[in-house]
């Protein structure tokens, strides 16, 4: 413990044996992982091994059976999600979470509002918070939005909606971004550009980010989290991970044997 | 009926234009429609105007079903008449233009108590406790007679303390003229709000409340803001409806007002602002006017109703903005040989169905009066089998009719929504 307290200022992101259990299933089997500040962490595992219920927990959308998770050094568990947000964590969605009836524009601006203290303020015009604006026409350009600006989110493409999805994410200025899959279901040119412009909107960031394509994973990460049946069984770099017999195992050697196969096969 | 159809959006001078002429028709309509019946009419439209309007910033722009709005527009009504009351026992002194304010702020207060229970909760919970809250009111009007006045209700006098500037509110044009300003007013009031960060987030709330959440957004509060601002305005419209008929009884919270403020809404249109201004035109058309024409008016409403759930859901100012998005595109005149046989044809409809409505309520209720009826200036034997035969034959007639044009409609439609996104994709790529 003494160990974890002294390192305790350089970390963004916490987890402190974690658990969550659903009825008699436990999901999360005390799940350990320090994240330090503007480092970026890719989260891999299995299906069904809890990478989406730990971004759950940490993000306040479900709670935890038991243990700590620290954002910044301070206790985050137990609060409710817009009160994590508001200390800076903002996560995306696997499945693309947005504002169907709004603009793209609109919906970043939504994101920006609370980051910018406007709260639930009815006695400000939205076109006059210039502040506001600015933020959201920066974020535009940097998700590659700016000719959808007005476009509802129904009638864009998938890679735009997950294009949004990331923008609506970072919009809000937070240090710490989960992204849970952002790539998945894109083409490999997609992808390619779609990770330099995560690469980018994250600079200086904290990046906890979970994804399957393992090419993905080694361009971007400075370290790898591996998550077997709720437990992180290595944390460390990539070439380190690469040759953990143990993750082989469990994990990787099987994936890398379909990517290679796939690859081939195209 | 995609969300594509409704995104077609008036540019900002149209915005101006569009607000003067409000206010202009406001300060108009009286000299256009001079005689008693009008006068009554569009007092009634501007108090409605309120009242919906601010019923649709939960049901249009917040996504919250709500059944039971007359509880705050009520009993903005009765604080009002109480405070009436009060001015003309001489204890207190009110100018009168200001008595709607006293409505709104009762309004105000009531959302902000019941309103922390109600806006607990999202989607039909809610909507099941507005229904309860709704009967918990007005059966409360039963038990406290007091403030409700029992049966009878509780009647005031509009026509008193000192005249401002020998304003009176005695004649009837004053007290529209007072209701024009306030609707005018909290229209601008309700479209700003709009525009406001709460009224974005509300917004967000109706579209996905889960992600508001992960935003920084407490949905609740956004919600119980929301519902607090839309209980003020409520009880404006309350406090006029107070100045204008001068008693108030315990309907004015029933079922029966917020069902209405419900169905109007829906009928003008609840996704775009300007809906519920024409759906409270067509609340006071129908409960004034159709009621006065035929007895089965409720019946003709629930048809109406029926027909625009099921082929207009966006209301009838979905309808227009549909339109003015293909008159953007210059593709409006393609359809109006279609509109001409649709309206000929909803016309043989209308008057089959009208005939054969009228003539089952002739017999049920008017049968002392002889067989004989009126319908449209044309004399019916209603035990003539000539005049059902006819009928049924003119339903049937009108029905296929319709059914085919409908049917060509819809083709030409989905025509012109292709070329639409055709023309769209050719701006795109250049």
């Amino acid at each position: 413990m003494s160990e974890h307290k002294a390192s305790a200022q350089g970390l963004a992101l916490e987890l402190r044996s974690v658990r969550k259990s659903f009825g008699k299933t436990e999901i999360i089997r005390g799940t350990e992982l320090a994240i330090k500040a503007g480092e970026r962490v890719a989260l891999i595992g299995p299906n069904g091994a809890g990478k989406s219920t730990l971004f759950n927990l940490i993000s306040g959308r479900l709670p935890i059976t038991s243990g700590e998770i620290l954002l910044n050094g301070k206790p985050i568990h137990g609060m409710k999600p817009y009160e994590i947000n508001r200390l800076g964590l903002a996560r995306s969605f696997q499945v693309s979470n947005l504002f169907p009836r709004l603009s793209v524009f609109e919906n970043i601006r939504c994101a920006v509002l609370w980051s910018m203290g406007e709260r639930y303020a009815f006695w400000r015009f939205l076109s006059k918070l210039d502040a506001v604006n600015q933020r959201a026409e920066e974020v535009l350009d940097k998700i590659r939005l700016r000719r959808k600006r007005d476009v509802h989110v129904t009638s864009l493409t998938y890679a735009e909606q997950r294009a949004l999805e990331v923008g609506v994410t970072i919009a809000g200025g937070g240090d710490v971004i989960l992204l849970d899959e952002p790539t998945a279901g894109m083409s490999k040119s997609e992808t390619a550009n779609f990770v330099r412009m995560i690469r980018e909107v994250t600079e200086g960031k904290t990046l906890l980010t979970v994804e399957h394509d393992m090419g993905v994973v080694f361009g971007l990460a400075d370290r790898i989290a591996v998550l077997v049946y709720g437990e992180v069984i290595a944390f460390d770099t990539p070439e380190n991970v690469r040759s953990n017999d143990r993750v082989k195992e469990a994990y990787l050697g099987s994936v890398l044997a379909q990517n290679q196969a796939a690859e081939a096969g195209v | 009926m995609t969300d594509k159809m409704y995104t077609f959006r008036p540019v900002n001078v149209g915005r101006i234009v569009l607000w003067t002429l409000f206010a202009l028709v406001l300060l108009v309509a009286p000299k256009v429609f001079t005689s008693s019946l009008s006068m009554t009419m569009l007092t009634q439209m501007g108090i409605a105007i309120i009242a919906c309007l601010s019923y649709n910033m939960l049901l249009g722009q917040g996504g919250m079903l709500s059944f039971g709005h007359a509880v705050y527009s009520g009993l903005g009504s009765f604080a009002a008449i109480h405070v009436l009351n009060k001015v003309a026992d001489g204890a207190w002194s009110v100018p009168i233009s200001l008595l709607p304010l006293v409505g709104g702020l009762a309004g105000l207060l009531v959302a902000a108590l019941l309103g922390a229970l109600t806006t607990k909760k999202s989607g039909t919970i809610f909507a099941m406790i507005t229904l309860g809250i709704g009967e918990l009111v007005f059966s409360m009007s039963l038990m406290l007679p007091e403030f409700f006045g029992g049966e009878g209700g509780i009647a005031s006098n509009r026509v008193v303390g000192e005249p401002f500037l020998g304003i009176t509110f005695g004649p009837e044009t004053e007290v529209y003229y007072l209701i024009a300003v306030y609707t005018f007013v909290c229209t601008v009031l309700m479209f700003a709000f709009t525009h406001t960060p709460l009224g974005r987030m509300l917004n967000a709330v109706r579209d996905n409340p889960e992600r508001v959440e992960f935003i920084g957004y407490d949905t609740q509060r956004v919600r119980y803001f929301a519902f607090m601002i839309a209980g003020f305005f409520a009880g404006i419209a309350g406090g006029l409806y107070t100045i204008n008929f001068e008693i108030v009884t315990a309907e004015v919270v029933g079922a029966h007002r917020s069902g209405a403020y419900l169905l109007f809404t829906f009928l003008g249109g609840a996704l775009f602002f300007f809906g519920p201004i024409i759906g409270a035109v067509m609340m006071v058309l129908a409960t004034v006017l159709l009621s006065e024409m035929t007895k089965a008016w409720l019946l003709y409403l629930g048809i109406f109703f029926l027909v625009m759930v099921m082929y207009a859901p966006g209301g009838v100012s979905g309808l227009i903005m549909m339109n003015l998005r293909l008159a953007a595109y210059g593709m409006l005149r393609r359809l109006w040989t279609s509109y001409l046989a649709l309206g000929g044809a909803l016309l043989v409809v209308l008057a089959a169905v009208g005939v054969i409505v009228e003539m089952i309520y002739h017999i049920k209720l008017n049968e002392a009066m002889g067989p004989e009826m009126t319908f449209m200036g044309a004399t019916i034997n209603t035990h003539g089998v000539d005049a059902w035969v006819g009928a049924t034959f003119l339903l049937i007639t009108g029905v296929g009719l319709f059914e085919l044009v409908r049917r060509q409609f819809v083709h030409q439609w989905g025509q012109i929504q292709e070329d639409i996104e055709a023309e769209n994709l050719r701006q795109q790529l250049h």
